[in-house]
């Protein structure tokens, strides 16, 4: 019927135009003849006062008897494009202008002019109208016919180190207190300590304060540091020299089983902790405050449609928010733009490393419990900062990493395989031999320290452990510092809800405290690297022996790490050995040793910001660095059906270690939270 | 109508399993352990079943140590009414669970019992047919359709057999083994998980069921597969037969 053509096509104008589904543009203009009229008359060429907000009168006041129908209509109209997760008028800048114009459909006259037009009233009275929205299927901004909401006095994401600590502090002080606040930690991995990945020598520090009966109720903390040994590798020599690190009272752990253990305690005092659910987005209220996060819908397939299974996300909402996702946290980053964290104390960018471990079960013969190994040199050129390790646990296991920083000029290198090329090294293969690889992992890790701390509190909550950074790079340490900022937080937190303080009393303690002294003094050692490896190696050992750090200057880092990769064609390509199944292997069987798995039904959650950009940029001028720096071989370029190279990307095989996110140079691709309960399974990383 | 459905908490099925140094198992030591796929499948159903108004209730049974706890948790997380946790300190064979499972279905007198065709860990395939003939009931394996008649008190089910699909009908009460086919198992929701935590999980021990649980077979060894060797070409039909012959010795 021409009728019905002419409306479809009105309806994909539409849609296109103001991101609305077609399936409802056509619905709302085949009903309603009076709202077509009224699109016509929109000046589509004119751009509105505000994007997307067309004023009621360049829309056209509705004459007198039409005025209910179209009140109606034009209220889910409006509700239907703030809720629409494809519509920027999403941003919640917009959504403060919209609600306003809510109130105008629903109460049919302006406000009262004393009203806030910005307070939660504006809410309640679109609320009226709910039940007719519902018959569209719209998602109501008040959650009464969308996601359900559930409320605690204290979200915390990630249930690592920090998050536990924060979550247990808090219990703690509620039995001091004799009070009580409900607490609710939302972790993505599908056990607690399954995406915990640390070399890890630990520093008790922190545990100390926190529980410090942990010796007595069987914390996984059992190997003390014996010695420390520092190598200086060249191809086929170690050379031993002076350690920079005085592990004494530390213990060589198991990072994976400690956040069990903590788990485990922090449910004893009745923190609901809630594995297999990733945050994906973050709640903000009428005033811009964070209000929570929102976990992400299950269920929906590679097409974008709903399956049988689909379950939508569920609103967490808190009066205090804790952020503590690990190093280049998806939601912390965006909540640090937004808020303009870091401008607000002329914090730097965030550096970072990549780390690429795995665990050995070797000779008992060749094991030596307590043993610390850190290794400098080969195979890393002098221009790539980074370095090795190898602690000897119990159970006759190793851990062995190699660190590469992100900031590497040549995008031809592969941190995977200088890894494998690591453990073919003399000194390295002979502890190796003879035994098996149990897991295999990798995570980024901050190298920012002291300078690229951002403010970590903003309306509504604050950043804790690694999302913010507090990691100690010359000792190579961060856990005890991600702990005590948890804990610092939680006090704060507990002030602000209990004796009506600030959350910024968490900052204030945190400058305080041990964190930032140890932090300030270990400032110089990182950045001094940028004029190269032995002039850092001179920095370290003057900042070491005589300096620690009370110099007046405070060094800068160089270029972010996304922006220091050089042009393909000034770089020399480099062959790396294939791996001899033995000590090194391929990407495959490494990722099988991790455990990794994802439901492959699902939107990838990997998302190029501009889709063209691989393909026109990342191939042809830097050479396809995703293809090399990704520990988990997630980017592959494949040939198409005319021969032509197209990025193909295998988000099933994330290892959710964010390197795609910090090191690609256009910033092209955006590392988001995939369906809870994906991703490694670390259980002694 | 009251619904069993047995669980079993097993490695994970993307988990890398490895043989413990003294070959008595498989290392289960800081493994990550889920429900068994199969029987994800069979609660499912069950739950599909109660939805539709045939069953008043699902309860699910899960036999092993006290960490079962947990997988029932998930099992209620994803609506079954109730859970039954037989506590037992290390794992059984495939007819001392039958047994088991047979003592508690003359308790519960269900009218339907659902276990998924197989567990990933053992791959027996041999629980619901032993449970079925315990009972004395009719049995469904490799379901990957049911259909009940509420009037005749039967249920009409489409097995996934060598030959194809065959359909069977079955009088109840009986044991129905769920296969991948038969549904996709719902995410228990995080609202959800939190109902299930006052849900009720009953602990029983092996004394109150009455079972005697020596079982007729030993476990001797567990190793794991001979690495695969390299192929070799040959240049001809005769050196095949040669090495067959004198090399492979199977001709």
């Amino acid at each position: 019927m021409k009728k019905m053509e002419e409306v479809e096509e009105k309806a994909t104008k539409l849609a296109d135009r103001l991101g609305l589904r077609k399936d409802y543009a056509t619905v709302l203009l085949a009903e309603n003849s009076w709202f077509s009229d009224m699109i016509a008359a929109i000046p589509w060429h004119c751009p509105p006062p505000v994007p997307g907000i067309y004023s009621l009168h360049q829309l056209g006041c509705p004459s007198d008897h039409h005025r209910p129908l179209s009140f109606t209509i034009m209220h889910r109209f409006l509700l239907k494009l703030s809720s629409s997760s494809t519509n920027p008028l999403r941003n919640s800048k917009f959504q403060r202008l919209i609600l306003p114009s809510l109130n105008l459909f629903a109460s049919g006259s302006p406000p009262p002019p004393s009203a806030n037009p910005y307070s939660a009233d504006s809410f309640r009275k679109s609320r009226a109208f709910s039940s007719k929205s519902r018959a569209l299927g719209v998602r109501c901004i008040s959650s009464e016919a969308g996601r359900e909401a559930i409320e605690y006095d204290v979200v915390i994401i990630g249930a690592g180190p920090a998050g536990l600590s924060a979550a247990i502090r808090l219990k703690q002080l509620c039995q001091e207190k004799n009070t009580d606040l409900s607490v609710c930690v939302v972790e993505k991995g599908a056990e607690v300590g399954g995406h915990v990945i640390s070399g890890n020598v630990f520093e008790p520090l922190a545990l100390d304060e926190l529980l410090p009966h942990w010796r007595q109720e069987q914390a996984p903390i059992e190997v003390a540091a014996s010695s420390d040994k520092f190598w200086f590798l060249t191809k086929d020599r170690a050379i031993p020299l002076p350690s920079p690190f005085d592990n004494k009272g530390n213990y060589i752990i198991s990072l994976s089983q400690l956040v069990r253990w903590l788990g485990g305690k922090a449910e004893e005092l009745g923190i609901e902790i809630y594995p297999g659910f990733s945050a994906s987005e973050v709640l903000y209220n009428a005033s811009d405050e964070v209000v929570g996060i929102a976990t992400k819908d299950m269920g929906i397939s590679k097409d974008g449609s709903k399956k049988e299974t689909f379950q939508p996300g569920v609103d967490i909402k808190g009066r205090v928010t804790l952020f503590a996702e690990g190093c280049r946290g998806s939601l912390s980053e965006k909540i640090i733009k937004k808020y303009k964290l870091r401008e607000e104390v002329n914090a730097q960018h965030q550096t970072y490393a990549l780390g690429i471990k795995e665990v050995w079960e070797i000779d008992e013969s060749k094991h030596n419990p307590g043993e610390v190994i850190h290794a400098l040199g080969w195979p890393l050129d002098p221009k790539t900062y980074g370095g090795s390790f190898l602690y000897h646990m119990n159970d006759r296991q190793v851990a062995l990493g190699l660190v590469v920083a992100l900031n590497y000029k040549n995008p031809f290198l592969n941190p995977y395989e200088e890894f494998q090329k690591l453990k073919h090294h003399p000194a390295i293969k002979r502890i190796l031999e003879g035994g098996t690889v149990l897991q295999y992992g990798a995570r980024t890790l901050n190298e920012g320290g002291f300078q690229s701390i951002p403010y970590p509190v903003f309306p509504g909550g604050a950043i804790i452990g690694c999302s913010a950074g507090f990691l100690n790079v010359p000792k190579i340490k961060g856990t005890h510092t991600a702990m005590k900022s948890g804990m610092l937080a939680a006090e704060a937190a507990f002030g602000a809800l209990h004796e009506g303080s600030n959350m910024n009393t968490y900052w204030d303690s945190l400058r305080g405290s041990w964190v930032w002294k140890e932090l300030y003094a270990a400032r110089n050692y990182r950045p001094a690297f940028e004029y190269g490896l032995i002039p850092g190696l001179a920095v370290s050992a003057m900042e070491h022996y005589v300096l620690k750090g009370k110099v007046p200057f405070t060094l800068k880092h160089g270029k972010a790490d996304h922006e220091a990769t050089d042009l393909a064609r000034k770089c020399k390509p480099i062959e790396y050995p294939k791996p001899d199944g033995v000590l090194s292997f391929d990407v495959p069987t490494s990722l099988y040793r991790s455990n990794t798995n994802h439901d492959h039904d699902q939107p990838s959650h990997l998302r190029l910001k501009d889709p063209k950009i691989p393909e026109k940029v990342n191939l042809p001028e830097y050479g396809a660095p995703e293809s090399r720096y990704c520990p988990a071989r997630v980017y592959e370029y494949v040939e198409d059906e005319e021969g032509k190279p197209k990025l193909q990307i295998n988000a099933q095989n994330c290892l959710h270690c964010k390197a795609c996110d910090i090191k690609d140079p256009k910033q092209n691709i955006e590392w988001t939270v995939p369906e809870g309960g994906g991703g490694p399974a670390y259980s002694v990383m | 109508m009251k619904i069993l459905v047995a669980v079993k908490r097993v490695v994970d099925y993307a988990v890398k399993i490895r043989v413990k140094p003294d070959k008595t198992g498989v290392d289960t030591q800081n493994v990550k352990m889920s429900m068994n796929p199969f029987c994800e499948i069979a609660l499912e159903e069950a739950l599909r079943i109660k939805e539709a108004g045939f069953a008043k209730e699902v309860v699910a049974v899960s036999i092993g140590p006290s960490q079962c706890v947990d997988t029932l948790r998930t099992g209620l997380a994803m609506g079954a009414d109730r859970g039954i946790h037989v506590e037992a300190s290390y794992s059984f064979l495939p007819l001392t669970i039958a047994k088991i499972l047979k003592s508690l279905a003359d308790v519960e007198n269900p009218g339907l019992i659902f276990l998924g065709k197989q567990a990933i860990d053992d791959d027996c395939n041999q629980t619901g047919q032993m449970v079925a003939a315990l009972l004395g009931w009719p049995q469904a394996t490799f379901a990957s359709k049911v259909v009940l008649d509420k009037d005749k008190q039967s249920a009409t089910v489409d097995r996934e057999v060598d030959e194809g699909l065959e359909t069977l009908s079955v009088d109840l009460p009986a044991v129905i083994t769920t296969d991948l086919r038969l549904n996709q198992p719902r995410y228990a929701t995080l609202p959800n998980i939190m109902k299930a935590k006052s849900k009720p999980i009953k602990k029983m021990t092996l004394e109150d069921l009455k079972v005697d649980i020596k079982s007729d077979i030993e476990i001797v060894e567990v190793t794991e597969p001979p690495k695969r060797k390299s192929g070799v070409i040959v240049s001809s039909v005769d050196e095949l037969i040669y090495k067959l012959k004198n090399e492979a010795h199977v001709v």
